[in-house]
């Protein structure tokens, strides 16, 4: 096995809202407000193998995107580590850790809210690389007429500013912003989730061609099964800030094995579904202010039993490629 | 069966400043008792502003400009609106995307809910309150008194677009518009939404319009499709000769650039270029400009014709499964 280009080690990030002068004072005198933190994530481990595309899914609050920001190093990781090559990027200082955090570019959802609207596409695209001295001042120009090309946005548009184009070309602004420092890892969160159907094929395509192009790795990260399953080599799915389950796409979506993953891809609507009879999973992804003990999906899960409630089931490997995080997985 | 709806060569135009934006040019189709079309496509295609039309809900710049839309043998469109607001929410039921648009955030679930109920009958408030928590039962919200007592922030977004379908089936309406009511929303909780707007359906014989982007869902839900494109209903049949017998260029495409139609890992169909600008719109055919199958005819409007058991605007009916 080649050496992970990417590797995640029990990362956990919390979020804590601390107390004010008031909510401080009130304590003081015996009201029972506490600090409330958050686990957004929570001892995560991952790694991602050179040119690899790993699609990460999960339903809204479950800690995809944080975990996203964090291996895009937006967020520091309250525990744990990001080794990127083999190193852990918080330990890297100078041109090195420049050169790991350049690798590592993300792109994101809302194409209308990452663009700043005051700049021109040339300088949302060019500023980067002539920061960092990847290219020349004199050079920039023709440099982001090409990285323009390369996403297929016409060059002769560079000096527009985003409001004067559609949605799906906006998110070509913002592949074009993150390939132009030459990254090697891309997070892509949600990053064709605002886009109309026809303009997701688009750019799911694009994605695909600069994949077997520049040679890079992905982490995928969406709500969306069908689109992972077309795009991603290996899925991993989270649910309220853990890994239930990680397997190869093709492995994974003939024979899932935690109960959630089933649940996800038994509802998840498809194209050759008709009209059916069919009891969807009840409840809703519990508060992660309050998570239930044990294992997150205990109370929406038809096999739980007392165990569930009282372990964290860990996530550990059921066959060389495939790993689940639950007591009873051999009874799905 | 008699048509609940009946919509015939619908349009709805904004005059705004910059011209005049025909964001319904041609629409139409027919709902049955107790049945669900699928009005898909893309944003800007009209699918919404068709929704609006029915229920009288465009403000000017836009307006009705022709057609008919025929409520249980009645035409409304045009309509007064006194006879109108006795119709919305009682007899026709509206449920939007975000179900914020529904709710008031500052009154109790209880209070809205009663007050819809009263709006059009002269019953006691008891009766109206039970009656909502029968509601909510039937939607699947766990212990309805106590979220009778809620404000809507109390609730999750999943528990509030639940609540919005309790609402709209209060009076028993014969129809009910489903504008996205489930785009918001995460796998499972859709699937949960999904079944039960389902199964009131079946129960009431409730008419539903569900107005979406996905053919996936519609696939699942719907018993006719019709597929719109820049104001126009391009083709309309049941959901199974539309989804696994697409005839139009555009429904082929669509169709086609959905993932789990696709082989793994292999290029998407793509259509090119972009939804025309409303303000320019091309000559003849909206579509022609990213079809494939364009030829120099395709300048002049395709009528509508029927085509293999369904309704269809183009030249160039793709050849019976060029899809799959």
């Amino acid at each position: 096995m080649t050496a992970p280009l990417l590797e995640i080690r029990g990362v956990s990030k919390r979020f804590t809202k601390r107390l004010d002068v008031a909510g401080k004072i009130a304590q003081r005198l015996g009201s029972k407000i506490r600090e409330e933190t958050v686990h957004a994530v929570d001892a995560v481990d991952l790694s991602i193998a050179p040119g690899e595309v790993l699609g990460l899914v999960g339903e809204s609050g479950c800690g995809k995107s944080t975990l996203g920001r964090v291996v895009a190093g937006i967020h520091g990781a309250s525990v744990g580590q990001v080794l990127y090559d083999g190193k852990d990027i918080a330990t890297l200082s100078g041109a090195e850790k420049r050169a790991a955090t350049l690798a590592i570019q993300m792109i994101f959802q809302d194409p209308f809210a990452s663009l700043n609207p005051r700049m021109r596409v040339e300088d949302i695209i060019g500023e980067a690389p002539r920061v960092h001295g990847l290219v020349s001042t004199s050079d920039t120009e023709d440099y982001v007429e090409e990285v323009m090309g390369k996403v297929g946005l016409d060059p002769s548009m560079k000096r527009r500013y985003p409001h004067q184009f559609s949605g799906g070309q906006r998110q070509r602004i913002g592949i074009a912003r993150a390939l132009a420092v030459k990254p090697r890892f891309l997070v892509c969160d949600e990053a064709i989730a605002a886009l109309d159907v026809s303009i997701q094929a688009q750019v799911i395509n694009l994605f695909m061609d600069l994949r077997e192009e520049l040679g890079l790795t992905y982490l995928f990260i969406s709500h969306d099964l069908s689109v992972v399953e077309h795009i991603a080599d290996r899925v991993a799915i989270m649910y309220l800030g853990r890994i239930v389950e990680s397997a190869p796409t093709e492995e994974l979506f003939a024979a899932p094995k935690h109960p959630y993953t089933k649940a996800l891809l038994a509802e998840a609507p498809r194209l050759d579904q008709r009209k059916r009879d069919f009891a969807p999973i009840e409840g809703e992804i519990p508060s992660p202010l309050d998570p239930p003990p044990g294992c997150h999906f205990n109370p929406r899960c038809p096999l739980a039993r007392a165990d569930c409630r009282a372990a964290r089931p860990v996530l550990h490997p059921i066959s060389p490629t495939r790993s689940v995080a639950c007591h009873h997985w051999t009874e799905t | 069966m008699s048509a609940v709806l009946e919509v015939s060569a619908l349009r709805t135009h904004f005059f705004t400043h910059a011209g005049v934006i025909r964001a319904v040019d041609g629409a139409d189709f027919k709902v049955r008792k107790g049945e669900v079309m699928g009005l898909v496509g893309e944003s800007g295609s009209g699918k919404s502003i068709t929704g609006f039309s029915i229920l009288g809900l465009i403000d000017p710049p836009g307006r009705i400009v022709d057609g008919s839309i025929r409520f249980n043998g009645a035409e409304i469109a045009n309509a007064p609106e006194p006879e109108l607001q006795k119709l919305r929410g009682n007899r026709i039921a509206m449920i939007f995307q975000d179900p914020m648009m529904t709710l008031n955030p500052v009154l109790r679930i209880d209070t809205q809910m009663i007050e819809a109920i009263l709006a059009h009958e002269d019953i006691p408030r008891q009766v109206a309150w039970e009656r909502c928590r029968e509601a909510l039962g039937l939607v699947g919200i766990p212990s309805p008194e106590e979220r009778l007592r809620a404000y809507p922030h109390q609730l999750s977004g999943g528990m509030r677009q639940r609540v919005a379908i309790a609402t709209a089936f209060l009076n028993r309406p014969d129809l009910i518009i489903a504008d996205e009511p489930t785009t918001a929303l995460d796998v499972t909780i859709q699937a949960q939404i999904i079944h039960e707007a389902q199964k009131l359906t079946r129960q009431t014989g409730t008419a539903m319009i569900w107005i979406t982007h996905d053919l996936a869902v519609v696939a699942g839900l719907a018993d006719h499709i019709s597929v719109m494109y820049a104001g126009r209903i391009v083709e309309q049949g049941t959901t199974d000769d539309v989804i696994d017998r697409p005839l139009h260029p555009y429904t082929v495409g669509l169709l086609g650039s959905v993932p789990s139609a696709n082989k793994r890992g292999q290029r998407l169909y793509q259509i090119e270029g972009m939804t025309p600008n409303m303000l320019a719109m091309p000559k003849g055919c909206a579509f022609a400009p990213r079809c494939r199958a364009a030829t120099p005819d395709c300048s002049t409007a395709p009528q509508i014709t029927k085509v293999d058991g369904r309704r269809l605007r183009c030249h160039h009916p793709q050849a019976l499964g060029a899809a799959t």
